[in-house]
C-alpha cells in the first residue's frame, strides 16, 4: 500500500537509512579510541610522576618547562608540567580539519555516516562552521605554527636520547621517541593549514620564481596532505605509546635494553 | 557456488521506490542476474518485462552524463556505474529516487535548485579580452583540470547532510557549486573577488568537512581536500584570521585583488 513519501524516503532521524552495511564501526571505534586516549592523558598528566627515566622524556610533558620557570614549580610543587604545554596539541588536534570530521561524525553525529540520518536536535541547530564557538576553529594555522615548534622539541627528546648516564648509545626508548618525532611530524607537515600557506593560497603557481618554488613545495606536500587522516591516528598511537613506555621503564615494570657504543649491551 | 552454465540463472531482488513526492511504496522485482550487469540493466529489464512505466533517467550508460543519480542501498549512487556483483545479492536491492531533491516521479528527482544556484555564480571574468594570447602552464592548469571533470551529476548533493538533512538550501549552495567556486576563484586570470560570496552566499562554512561528497563523486574529484578546504582557508585569511586582519587595518596589508 502506497504510503506518505515523506515518511518513506525520510532522512531527518538519527540513524534513519536504507544502508545495509555494518557503517556504525567507524564512529563507535572513533568514539572509543578518543574516549580512552582521553582519559589516559588526563590519568598521565595528573600523575605528575613517572614521566621522565635516564634521557627519555614523556612526550605529554614536552617541551619541559621546569627549568624554564623553577620559582613556579618550587612554589607549586603539585603543578604538573604537562598542564602548560598539553593545551598545545590538545587545541592543534582540536582543530585539524581531520578531527572536525572525525567527531562531527562520531560525537555530534552530524551525520553519523555518509547518506545516515542525524538527530532531529542536531538538525535543528546545526549551523556549520559559521557561529560561535565553531568559529573559533578558523585559528587552527596558528596551533599549526605552535606545534610545529613542538615537533621540534620531540626531535630535540630523541637527540636527548642517546646519552645516557653510562655513555652514548641507543636504547629501546631512543627509538620509541624517535618513532614519536617522526610520526608527530608527518602529522604536522601534512596539514592542510600548512599546505595553504605553502601555495595553496596563489592563483599563480608560475608567476614568479619564488611561486614556482612555492608550488614544488605544495605539490610534494600534497602527497604527505593525502594521508593525513593515517598520520592522525599514526602519531595518536605513536605518542600514546611513548608515553607508557616510558612511564612502565620509570616505574621499574619493563627495563631499557640499550647499547652503549664500544661498552656493549645494558639495561637502564 | 560454481558459474556452471546448467546451474539456474542467479536472481536478484529489486525494490523499487514508485511513486511521486506524496505518496509512494517499495515494490518488488525479480532480475535474472547477467555477468557485467550494472543496476540500471536491471531496471531496464524491469521496464521491459513487469512495468514499463517505471520512470528513470539516464542518457550515457557510462558514467559520463550524470542522469542516472539514485539510491542504492541507500547510497547515492549512478545506477549505470553501480555493478551487480558488488552488492550482496542475498538480500533485495533497494532502489530509491535522490532524497535531498523532490521526486517527480519513481526513480526521477526535480534538481533544477542546483540550476538557480549556478545562476547566481559570475561566471568567468578574465583580465582581459585577449584570449588568443593566453599563456597558461600545467602546473596552473592542473588544478582546474580536476574540478573540470565535474559531470553534475548532483550525487554529492545528495548526500551532503546541509542540503539532505538539515534543509540548509537557502545557507549552502552544496559541494558541486563549492567546486566550481574554487575553480573560478583560484583560476590565473579571473578578476572577480569572489571571497564575500563564498562566504555569506554560498555559505562555504555550513560544510563541515564530514567528506561524504567526496566519498560519492564518481569522478574522483577531492572535493573537500582540494575545493572546499582550501576555499575555507582563503575566507579565514579574509575575515577570521586576526593578525592579517590587523595588519590590514594598519594598512601594512592590501585588499585582495
Ligand atoms: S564535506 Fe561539506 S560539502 Fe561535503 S558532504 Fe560534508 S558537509 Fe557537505
Ligand atoms: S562534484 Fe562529483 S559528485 Fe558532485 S556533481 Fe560533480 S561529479 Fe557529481
Ligand atoms: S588539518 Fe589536521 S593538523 Fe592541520
Ligand atoms: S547514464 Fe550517464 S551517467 Fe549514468
Amino acid at each position: 500500500m502506497a504510503v506518505n513519501a515523506a515518511e518513506l524516503l525520510r532522512t531527518d532521524e538519527l540513524g534513519k537509512t536504507e544502508r545495509n552495511d555494518i557503517w556504525w564501526t567507524e564512529p563507535l571505534l572513533v568514539v572509543s579510541t578518543l574516549v580512552i586516549f582521553s582519559m589516559y592523558v588526563f590519568w598521565a598528566v595528573t600523575q605528575n610522576a613517572n614521566f621522565e627515566v635516564g634521557p627519555y622524556l614523556s612526550p605529554f610533558y614536552s617541551p619541559d618547562l621546569r627549568h624554564t620557570f623553577p620559582a613556579l614549580f618550587a612554589q607549586f610543587p603539585w603543578l604538573s608540567p604537562a598542564y602548560l604545554v598539553l593545551w598545545i596539541p590538545l587545541a592543534f588536534r582540536g582543530t585539524c580539519y581531520y578531527a572536525r570530521r572525525a567527531y562531527y561524525r562520531s560525537f555530534f553525529l552530524t551525520p553519523p555516516a555518509c547518506s545516515v540520518g542525524p538527530s532531529q536536535t542536531a538538525s535543528e541547530l546545526y549551523e556549520g562552521e559559521t557561529k560561535f564557538p565553531f568559529v573559533l576553529l578558523h585559528l587552527h594555522r596558528y596551533f599549526f605554527i605552535l606545534a610545529a615548534i613542538l615537533a621540534i622539541f620531540h626531535w630535540k627528546h630523541f637527540m636527548d636520547a642517546f646519552f645516557f648516564e653510562q655513555g652514548m648509545g641507543v636504547g629501546v626508548g631512543t627509538v620509541v621517541v624517535g618513532i614519536d618525532a617522526l610520526f608527530l611530524t608527518l602529522y604536522v607537515f601534512s596539514c592542510h593549514s600548512w599546505r595553504h600557506l605553502l601555495a595553496g593560497k596563489l592563483n599563480c603557481f608560475t608567476c614568479g620564481a619564488f611561486e614556482k618554488m612555492r608550488h614544488t613545495g605544495w605539490k610534494n606536500q600534497s602527497l604527505l596532505n593525502e594521508k593525513h587522516a593515517q598520520y592522525f591516528w599514526l602519531s595518536l598511537a605513536t605518542v600514546w605509546f611513548a608515553d607508557v613506555y616510558i612511564r612502565m621503564v620509570a616505574s621499574g615494570q619493563w627495563r631499557d635494553v640499550i647499547y652503549i657504543f664500544g661498552q656493549g649491551f645494558t639495561t637502564l | 557456488m560454481s558459474s556452471s552454465a546448467t546451474e539456474a540463472k542467479q536472481q536478484a531482488t529489486f525494490k523499487v521506490y514508485r511513486g511521486d513526492a506524496d505518496n509512494g511504496e517499495h515494490h518488488t522485482y525479480t532480475v535474472p542476474v547477467e555477468e557485467g550487469m550494472v543496476v540500471l540493466d536491471g531496471l531496464h529489464h524491469i521496464q521491459a518485462n513487469d512495468c514499463p512505466d517505471l520512470a528513470v533517467r539516464w542518457n550515457c550508460k557510462a558514467a559520463k552524463c550524470g542522469s542516472c543519480s539514485a539510491e542504492v542501498n541507500g547510497k547515492p549512487s549512478l545506477l549505470c556505474k553501480t555493478r551487480m556483483d558488488a552488492l550482496p545479492l542475498d538480500e533485495p536491492i533497494t532502489v530509491t529516487p535522490l532524497r535531498a531533491f523532490p521526486v517527480m516521479k519513481d526513480l526521477v528527482t526535480d534538481v533544477s535548485w542546483n540550476y538557480e544556484k549556478n545562476k547566481q555564480i559570475k561566471p568567468f571574468t578574465p583580465k582581459n579580452e585577449d584570449t588568443d594570447n593566453w599563456e597558461m602552464y600545467q602546473e596552473d592548469a592542473e588544478r582546474a583540470q580536476e574540478f573540470r571533470k565535474c559531470i553534475e551529476c548532483f550525487l554529492c548533493q545528495d548526500t551532503c547532510h546541509v542540503l539532505r538533512n538539515h534543509d540548509k538550501k537557502a545557507n549552502f549552495f552544496g559541494p558541486r557549486f563549492m567546486v566550481r567556486l574554487a575553480s573560478l576563484d583560484m583560476h590565473p586570470y579571473d578578476t572577480e573577488d569572489r571571497l564575500s560570496f563564498i562566504k555569506d552566499t554560498a555559505g562555504v562554512n555550513y560544510c563541515n568537512i564530514t567528506k561524504c561528497c567526496t566519498e560519492v563523486c564518481p569522478e574522483d574529484i577531492k572535493i573537500t581536500d582540494n575545493a572546499i578546504i582550501p576555499l575555507k582557508e582563503r575566507v579565514v585569511d579574509e575575515y577570521y584570521d586576526p593578525i592579517q586582519g590587523l595588519l590590514k587595518m594598519l594598512g601594512l596589508k592590501k585588499a585582495r585583488k
